[in-house]
């Protein structure tokens, strides 16, 4: 098991490597620079600004220098377009708020999810079983941009309810008075949580109703099993039987679908940010690629393969643990 | 000389057993989805919709890039569903007659997720198939770069693609098949595997086949009922996906449109009184979805039988 | 001495708070008497995130809104934006070879950290905007403004004290410019010079403009930022005229999306926002207290690529002329945009200042007479249904961008026959693609620097670095030349807008217009009359409802 953990974290380091080659000569290679404008710059000027960011070096001096930078430092250097915060602060800016809502939409996407897949499991072939299925479907096909402002136009203009966008503070300062109801304190932060609400509703939605399809399926087949079949034949009372056998095997295709989830979640929240002005990590990737903050776009592109990395880790280990045939 | 003759004849008889096995499981297969309803009205609807995306423009009265002034922006309000004025489905925020930008829409749509999963289909079945079927080191290093590959995060690379190089529907067939061939091929490897110690590929290696010969001939033709679940249900993904690009503004380029853009220009006019403009290609969207998961539901069901 | 000094300065201090608190009894009213609304907090919306709150470094239009509140220049645009109003300086004098400005600075200006504000401060800050250190992209602007030796300092050729601005003493700043540059004193409302405070630089560095450790003179200060989020600024009560500054809070919320934004403005959440395009005629149909429009100083154009390896089709006059009049603008501003956009058939805005509009042939004609024109000509140059013109036209990605481009290929295929390609691209690589000519048609807008009509007509001289057609005529660019020094130079103006009618480089399609949702109790003090919208949220204020 340790062994397999270390080869895997030793297959990691190329694939860094080679995801900040890639997307550096990606970025090099693009027409138009971080510091073009309407009005074309004096040839003096826009020589101190490339030297300032060092872009006046040799492209493999720089990106050794980068690589260098990354690896020794974890500095992703400074943003090209926000002139008094580097990349390390850009995204200790947008990735807590990521993190807070695409925790909340994991959580709700699989406690949802899992509980009307089993419950229309349970009810094979009936009305439950053929709403539930009618549901996740078309959960899953709406797309969250149209979503988005349905949502807004419901629950902030028609109802007044929840605000419509915005973040409230964000997460990295106290935003609300702990004594507040609404207001949730976690990791040495505040947040209060109508401002929640409605990303996690617009990014659990189609995760919900997959992880829902899934466990649906995995569950029928769990149940026509033979240690199933033997568990109630025995007389188990069928809470039982669900509980303490079934639950587990039927997770498991679950637990496998965290992952492409969770790299789902990271690319939805640029919907969700676009959508309701969070400040998250995807809105700053979106408006980096387009004004070619190039180093805003690495940091965030290594930054999500490092966890995507990493969360595929966790995932395969959690169904290590919870699956006892797997052995490394 | 014996050896060979049992060889030839014990060849001969695997193979038509593959064959009179084959042949069952698919005929068992059809009989399965037939009797599955929701597959068949789903397959029903697939088929309206295909013939709706290349022969609805018979039907229409404009052509989808045919600008009717008096009737865009400020004044698309007018341009309502009729049958009178052959705007069937009204006119979009620019004028245009919708039915016929739907009908390019669906097309275009249906031609990205078909497109996108088929460069994921072929190329994952081939590299899954040749790592599972030639094994070893050449397996190992095969499926670490798939590992690796697939820590990239694709959308956000494809996003950056698209910004810098421009749109074309080339890089967006291209960048969505890309994205989804790695799950593809390790699917397929797992199948492979199994399948390469079967009597028919033995057979194969023992008479000398060469092994692409093998791989081509024996191992992906019985790849062919996952690799068929798995781009049904790949085909509505990557029309997500489309959309997703299209939302961004990064779709495909006008005159040419696909649901995902219209359904984000309607979006936009949401609260503007003209709701048509988003519910007519959200429709044929979600209908378009709906009916793809109900026929990879029942293909799978069809094709793998144990009982769900 | 000191003891009275500091006496002095206390009763100062009481007498303002005497004076502050007499202001509040009688309270609520207006500049001009209205009655106030009790809650004086402004809220609005920006689409994208400001690059800097620096004055050295920032570039774009929503960061200036904030560096103008924050800081305070050597003079304001007053409410109108056609004259100054004293800010830091209180006058000035001008040497008869007009090339020496002495500024006298005002005594009560002070940094919200209570240390006065010195004409060493907007040394510091000017050298610094033109250090090849700072490197800021805006130090063009300190060339633009002729300052001496300042083309060697960006170059880093001289030490940065040889650029042409000292402190005389505190309160007398001295300027030397190597030209005599009659608009010079307008000049000084824009954030590349405004002071910056040296201490609180040096000690923070880039840092220096994060709340808490920012240090401004304006009349508010950085409360909070938070990028791609919200940016909040407050009164600063250590500001000269802070008894007069009404409003107390101010906050711009980042939202990316205009509809999401209408949806938020009408569930109260935001005091501004801006109409998307089409929805106008709607909006202000529903809430017509709510809807304004007021013209701008910017113009909507598309130039042809006139460049040697440009497309053949476009060295024809008459095909320029053709796809010129085909345009329907009536249908553009009518209902694609429909919030009031003037049409236009010159290059220069109708608004500017002082500028008369010339009769132009095309603007006179009906649209069925034009397009009858333009069939003649496009016959006349050789194109016709066997042999239709083709060609590719350029935008930058945008809702209302596509809608223009749609309606005018459409207008070219239905009158002409013409076969336009749309081509959409981002917005670095549309700009990247037009400085190099790799476009055939492409989109362009302009927004005036200042309020004269060269603002404009400067982009067709030759020399131009923003001549994106390269366009070249040596009659307009000795016209320029000769408007420079003119005593009027607005019949030269004319004169060059009937040239460009004639040669037609670019296809002039209408004029801006300011298209917003506003809080109704706001309105009666947004300076709409401003064309570049230069506002000051110290102007600003809420009347009391149903005032």
């Amino acid at each position: 098991m340790y062994v397999y953990i270390l080869r895997r974290l030793a297959v990691a380091i190329p694939t860094i490597l080679l995801l900040v080659i890639f997307s550096f000569a990606l970025m090099y290679s693009a027409p138009g620079g971080p510091f073009n404008s309407e009005r074309p710059l004096p040839a003096q000027v826009m020589a101190n600004i490339e030297a300032k960011y060092g872009l006046d070096r040799p492209v493999m001096v720089q990106m050794a220098d980068y690589v260098w930078g990354v690896v020794t430092r974890f500095d992703f250097g400074p943003s090209f377009q926000y002139t008094d915060r580097t990349v390390n602060d850009v995204i200790a800016q947008g990735f807590p708020v990521t993190l807070t809502y695409g925790f909340w939409s994991a959580v709700v996407a699989v406690i949802v999810g899992v509980s009307l897949g089993i419950a229309a499991a349970l009810r094979h072939n009936s009305w439950l079983d053929y709403l539930a299925v009618g549901v996740t479907i078309g959960a899953q096909a709406l797309p969250n941009f149209v979503m988005a402002p349905i949502l807004v136009l419901l629950f902030t203009l028609w109802l007044g309810w929840l605000p419509g966008g915005g973040w409230a503070g964000g997460i990295v300062v106290n935003a609300c008075d702990p004594r507040d109801s609404l207001c949730w304190s976690a990791f040495g932060g505040a947040i209060r949580l109508d401002y929640v609400i409605m990303p996690v509703i617009a990014l659990s939605t189609s995760y919900m109703a997959s992880i829902a399809r899934i466990t649906r399926s995995s569950m029928l087949e769990v149940m026509n099993s033979n240690f199933i079949r033997t568990a109630r034949a025995k007389g188990l009372p069928m809470r039982r039987v669900i509980w303490r056998h079934a639950l587990k095997p039927t997770l498991l295709p679950v637990i496998s679908y965290l992952g492409p989830a969770f790299v789902g979640m990271i690319t939805g929240s640029v919907v969700v940010d676009i959508a309701f002005s969070t400040g998250g990590i995807g809105q700053f990737f979106v408006n980096s690629a387009f004004n070619r903050d190039y180093s805003v776009i690495m940091g965030i592109t290594i930054l999500v393969g490092m966890l995507t990395i990493g969360f595929n880790l966790l995932v395969d280990i959690l169904y290590a643990w919870i699956d006892p045939k797997i052995r490394y | 000389m014996k050896l060979a003759q049992r060889d030839a004849v014990l060849l001969e008889e695997t193979m038509g057993l593959a064959e009179i096995r084959g042949r069952s499981l698919w005929a068992d297969a059809r009989g399965r989805f037939i009797r599955n309803k929701a597959a068949v009205a789903g397959l029903v609807v697939l088929v309206l919709v295909a013939l709706f995306a290349f022969f609805g423009q018979v039907l229409a009265q404009y052509e989808p890039q045919h600008v009717d002034f008096s009737l865009m922006g400020a004044n698309a309000w007018r341009g309502v569903p009729s049958l009178e004025t052959g705007h069937y489905f009204g006119v979009d925020s620019d004028g245009r007659d919708l039915f016929a930008r739907t009908v390019q829409g669906t097309r275009i749509s249906l031609l990205v997720g078909i497109v996108g999963a088929l460069v994921a289909v072929v190329v994952g079945t081939l590299y899954g198939a040749v790592a599972g079927y030639v094994g070893g080191r050449t397996d190992q290093v095969m499926m670490r770069t798939v590992d690796i590959l697939m820590s990239i995060p694709f959308m956000f690379v494809l996003i950056l693609m698209l910004v810098i190089f421009g749109r074309s529907i080339f890089m967006l067939f291209l960048g969505i098949g890309l994205i989804s061939w790695l799950d593809m091929s390790r699917i397929a490897r797992g199948q492979t595997l199994s399948i390469k110690n079967k009597e028919f590929v033995e057979a194969a290696v023992a008479t000398g086949v060469r092994p692409f010969t093998i791989i081509l001939r024996h191992v992906v033709p019985n790849l062919a009922g996952i690799v068929i679940v798995y781009s049904t249900l790949l085909v509505p993904q990557m029309i997500i996906f489309e959309s997703f690009i299209s939302y961004l503004g990064l779709g495909v380029q006008e005159p040419m449109t696909s649901l995902g853009a219209l359904i984000n220009q309607g979006a936009s006019q949401m609260n503007n009184g003209t709701l048509w403009m988003m519910g007519f290609p959200l429709f044929f969207f979600l209908i378009t979805l709906f009916a793809f998961f109900f026929v990879g539901d029942g293909l799978r069901d069809a094709l793998d039988p144990k009982d769900r | 001495m000191k003891m009275t000094t500091l006496l002095k300065a206390s009763t100062a201090a009481l007498l303002v708070t005497a004076g502050g608190a007499a202001l509040a009894q009688d309270a609520m009213t207006g500049p001009n008497g209205e009655a106030l609304a009790e809650e004086q907090v402004f809220v609005y919306r920006v689409l994208d995130e400001h690059s800097s709150v620096d004055p050295g470094i920032v570039e774009d239009v929503s960061g200036s809104e904030i560096v103008r509140d924050l800081f305070e220049g050597l003079y304001n645009d007053s409410k109108t934006g056609e004259t100054l109003e004293p800010g830091v300086a209180l006058s000035h004098t001008v040497s008869d070879d007009g090339l020496v400005y002495t500024f006298t600075l005002r005594e009560d200006a002070m940094w919200s950290d209570g240390t006065p504000v010195t004409a060493g401060d907007f040394v510091f800050a000017w050298r610094r905007a033109a250090s090849p250190e700072l490197a800021s992209p805006y130090a063009w602007y300190m060339e633009l403004m002729a300052l001496e030796n300042v083309a060697e300092v960006i170059a880093g050729d001289m030490p940065l004290d040889a650029l042409g601005v000292t402190a005389v003493d505190d309160r007398t700043l001295e300027v030397r410019l190597t030209e005599p540059l009659p608009y010079f004193p307008q000049m000084l409302t824009h954030a590349t010079t405004f002071p910056v405070p040296q201490a609180v630089v040096e000690e923070h560095g880039d840092a220096w403009t994060r709340p808490g450790n920012i240090v401004s003179n304006g009349a508010y200060i950085l409360e909070e930022h938070i990028p791609q989020e919200r940016s909040v600024r407050v009164k600063n009560d250590m500001y000269w005229d802070a008894e007069n500054t009404i409003v107390e809070r101010v906050t711009a919320l980042v939202i990316n999306d205009e509809n999401q934004a209408l949806t938020r403005f009408l569930a109260g959440e935001l005091d501004r926002t801006e109409v998307p395009a089409g929805q106008f005629p709607r909006l202000s149909e529903e809430y017509p207290e709510q809807t304004i429009s007021f013209p701008r100083l910017c113009n909507y154009y598309y130039t042809f690529n006139l460049r040697e390896d440009g497309p053949e089709a476009f060295k024809d006059v008459r095909v320029r002329q053709a796809l010129a009049l085909a345009v329907d603008r009536q249908v553009i501003t009518e209902n694609v945009l429909a919030g009031g956009q003037p049409e236009a058939y010159t290059f220069t805005p109708a608004a500017t200042a002082n500028f008369e509009v010339p009769e132009v042939e095309m603007a006179s004609m009906t649209q069925e007479e034009r397009n009858a024109r333009a069939q003649e000509l496009m016959a006349e140059a050789g194109y016709g249904p066997d042999n239709p013109l083709q060609f590719e036209m350029v935008y930058n990605t945008s809702d209302a961008h596509r809608s223009i481009a749609v309606a005018m290929s459409q207008m070219w295929a239905q009158t002409l026959g013409v076969e336009a390609t749309l081509a959409n691209q981002e917005w670095q690589t549309f700009l990247d693609a037009r400085n190099s000519g790799d476009f055939e048609l492409a989109r362009g807008a302009w927004c005036g620097d200042y309020n004269e009509a060269s603002t404009f007509l400067d982009l067709l001289d030759t020399g131009s670095g923003y001549n994106d057609a390269k366009y070249s005529n040596p009659e307009v660019d000795d016209l320029l030349q000769q408007a420079k020094t003119a005593e009027d130079p607005n019949p030269l103006y004319t004169r060059i807008e009937e040239i460009i009618a004639e040669d037609m480089p670019v296809i002039p399609i209408y004029f801006y217009a300011g298209n917003y949702m506003m809080d109704d109790q706001l309105i009666p003090s947004w300076p709409v009359e401003n064309v570049q919208q230069n506002w000051y949220s110290k102007d600003l204020y809420f009347v009391a409802e149903g005032e």
